[in-house]
């Protein structure tokens, strides 16, 4: 069995599963946040009634980062909303706006926070929570109805994906990233090309990246049409999630001789720069190849490109360096918002070289403008604005208006592109 | 679920990889489906990310759609896992998607709820019907029927989610099979 197959079997119970079978899989983890929590909520106490109980407090994270720096109401209504619920169900992991626990964009915060453990199940109502996969966890997203259902079972009906396998070999060029990779892969197989399925990545390119890296790589999973995304957990994986929990887990490893349903190769040494053009995630250019694209916005954040190592790729780029066009610069946590005063290129903070580059007043952890949100969001487009984006998504109308152009890019991109004022290689700079 | 089997009606027809920004631009998330007042504004935005090249899809004047059938091609449904997606088709008054294939949570969140059949086609439609086109569904014998001259097109047997479907969504299904209990 693959890795996939092994959690799903050991947490529904079966000695063995196989693609297609339908089972009832036990949730570790329920993650839900501002915009699906509240529905969730809704559906929760409509099914199981208005005092029901859920199934384990402790396997339910509750992690707001939507819509909080806005003043639309109902947004405000929607956290009262999960703040009423937790204080009923007395859940410990509630991550409050506007208190110290708050922490942003739920995938980042997730690892962060301990949250994620190898071999485990995790569901939750938000499409990137295949990101998780990172770390050797089964992740996926689902709808409110599903979280309902598990916040009052603990269990799910879900259908055991095949695995469609990605080796990476080879030594990653210092212009690349992670996001290139799955750009680079969702741009071969498209946007449904893995529909259904897990995508496992492997191989010695995987091997070297960092947790962050292979969080960038399973985030965008979903872009494919996966399931889930996942990575063997090695020992930079285990020794991760350790300095972030006390709680037990037990790792699982696709067998040697695991049936896959295809196999893709790539030798990343080989790889250039790309960039997904408007308005699909796969559709793939290379970024030397649209150097005539001029750019109204450049933006730096969510779940995919808004951790502390996208920021340090887009710091290597712009120091002593000035940019050309309105940048946004959006820290998807706390962590990463620290992160960017702690942590120097040759004796500069990251804060300070992007101050001296020029780039806008860097906004509090959140979503933000991924995914446009309410009209007062911060980065979101409201006319015809060329923008390059280190997000996930470049559909029609994604970051606010349907008029802007989303040209989905990695950090090193996005910041040279920023310098250039127009789609940049970062070879160029 | 709407449990007709026959789903009669104007057609409206997208194409391929409707996302579910199309479907329910974000800045309508602030909606909370399970209120009922939000579950109908939702319907009234169904399909509002679309660009003004199409016509306004829930253009009645109480917000709902004449359209209850939604032609698509390949990949309906991709992006987020919005669980507003499907309610917002659904609370619009679609009854039936048929397209060529589905982003996997869109399709599980129209069974699991019940808002809308998630139906395959067995070839290409986008091209065999143009939006106001009469057709009608029939879900027991899996075809759909362009009814101005009578042309039968085959849909796919729903299989391994036919039982979720058929007692309409994940909590029906649960208490039929004894998963969580009836009241």
């Amino acid at each position: 069995m693959t890795i996939t197959e092994k959690i799903l079997a050991r947490e529904s119970g079966a000695k063995l599963v196989s693609p297609g079978d339908n089972i009832w899989a036990k949730a570790g983890m329920l993650l839900t946040h501002d915009v699906c929590g509240p529905g969730t909520i809704g559906i929760f106490k409509r099914e199981f009634g208005k005092d029901a109980k859920v199934f384990d407090r402790e396997k339910i994270v509750i992690l707001p980062d939507h819509y909080i720096y806005t003043e639309d109401e109902k947004a405000h209504r929607n956290v009262d909303i999960l703040r009423a619920f937790v204080k009923e169900q007395g859940l410990p992991y509630f991550y409050d706006p506007g208190t110290v626990t708050y922490c942003g964009v739920c995938h980042v915060a997730m690892p962060e926070l301990g949250h994620v453990r190898p071999g485990e199940t995790i569901f939750g109502t938000d499409s990137h929570t295949c990101t998780h996969g990172a770390l050797g966890a089964f992740s996926t997203g689902i709808g409110n109805t599903d979280a309902g259902f598990i916040m009052g079972t603990g269990k799910l009906l879900i259908k055991v994906p095949q695995t469609i396998r990605f080796v990476l070999d080879g030594a990653m060029p210092s212009y690349l990233s992670a996001k290139d990779l799955i750009l680079h892969i969702i741009g071969d197989i498209g946007v449904d090309g893995a529909t259904y399925c897990a995508m496992e990545f492997t191989g010695s390119a995987i091997d070297a990246l960092s947790i962050e890296e292979r969080c960038t790589i399973c985030n965008m999973a979903v872009e494919a049409g996966a399931k889930n995304g996942i990575i063997a957990p090695d020992l930079k994986a285990l020794a991760y999630v350790k300095a972030r929990t006390a709680k037990p887990f037990e790792p699982l490893y696709s067998d040697p001789d695991a049936k896959v349903a295809a196999e893709y190769r790539y030798d990343v040494s080989t790889l250039e720069p790309v960039v997904a053009k408007p308005h699909l995630p796969d559709n793939k250019a290379l970024a030397r190849a649209c150097r005539d694209v001029k750019i109204d916005q450049v933006y730096i954040g969510s779940c995919t490109g808004g951790k502390l190592e996208d920021f340090i790729m887009a710091a290597k780029i712009m120091k002593g360096r000035k940019v050309a066009v309105r940048t946004l610069l959006v820290p998807a946590t706390r962590v990463v918002e620290q992160g960017l005063v702690d942590t120097q290129i040759d004796g500069q903070s990251l804060r300070a070289i992007f101050e001296a580059a020029g780039v806008e007043p860097i906004a509090p952890p959140s979503c933000a403008a991924c995914l446009g949100g309410p009209v007062d969001t911060f980065g979101r487009t409201h006319g015809h604005e060329v923008v390059v984006s280190t997000t996930n998504r470049n559909f029609i109308g994604r970051m606010g208006s349907k008029d802007s152009q989303i040209y989905l890019a990695s950090p090193y991109t996005a910041a040279a592109s920023a310098l250039a004022g127009h789609i940049a290689d970062p070879r160029d700079v | 679920m709407p449990n007709e089997t026959l789903i009669r009606g104007p057609v409206y027809v997208l194409e391929d990889n409707i996302d579910t920004d199309l479907l329910i631009p974000a800045c309508y998330l602030n909606l909370v489906p399970t209120i009922p007042e939000e579950y109908r504004k939702l319907g009234s935005y169904a399909l509002a990310g679309l660009p003004e090249t199409f016509p306004k899809y829930a253009c009645n004047a109480d917000g709902t759609t004449p359209f209850p059938i939604v032609i698509g091609g390949r990949n309906f449904g991709c992006g987020s896992s919005r669980e507003h997606a499907p309610i917002a088709l659904g609370a619009a008054g679609c009854k039936a998607v048929v397209a060529e294939s589905y982003a996997r949570i869109f399709f599980r969140n129209s069974v699991a709820t019940g808002e809308v059949f998630p139906l395959e086609s067995e070839g290409r439609l986008c091209g065999e019907f143009k939006t106001g086109d009469l057709a009608e569904v029939n879900i027991a014998k899996n075809t759909i029927t362009r009814l101005s001259d009578g042309k039968v097109f085959s849909l796919k047997p729903v299989g391994a989610v036919a039982p979720v479907i058929a007692a309409g969504g994940m909590f029906a299904y649960a208490r039929e099979i004894g998963m969580i209990s009836k009241s």
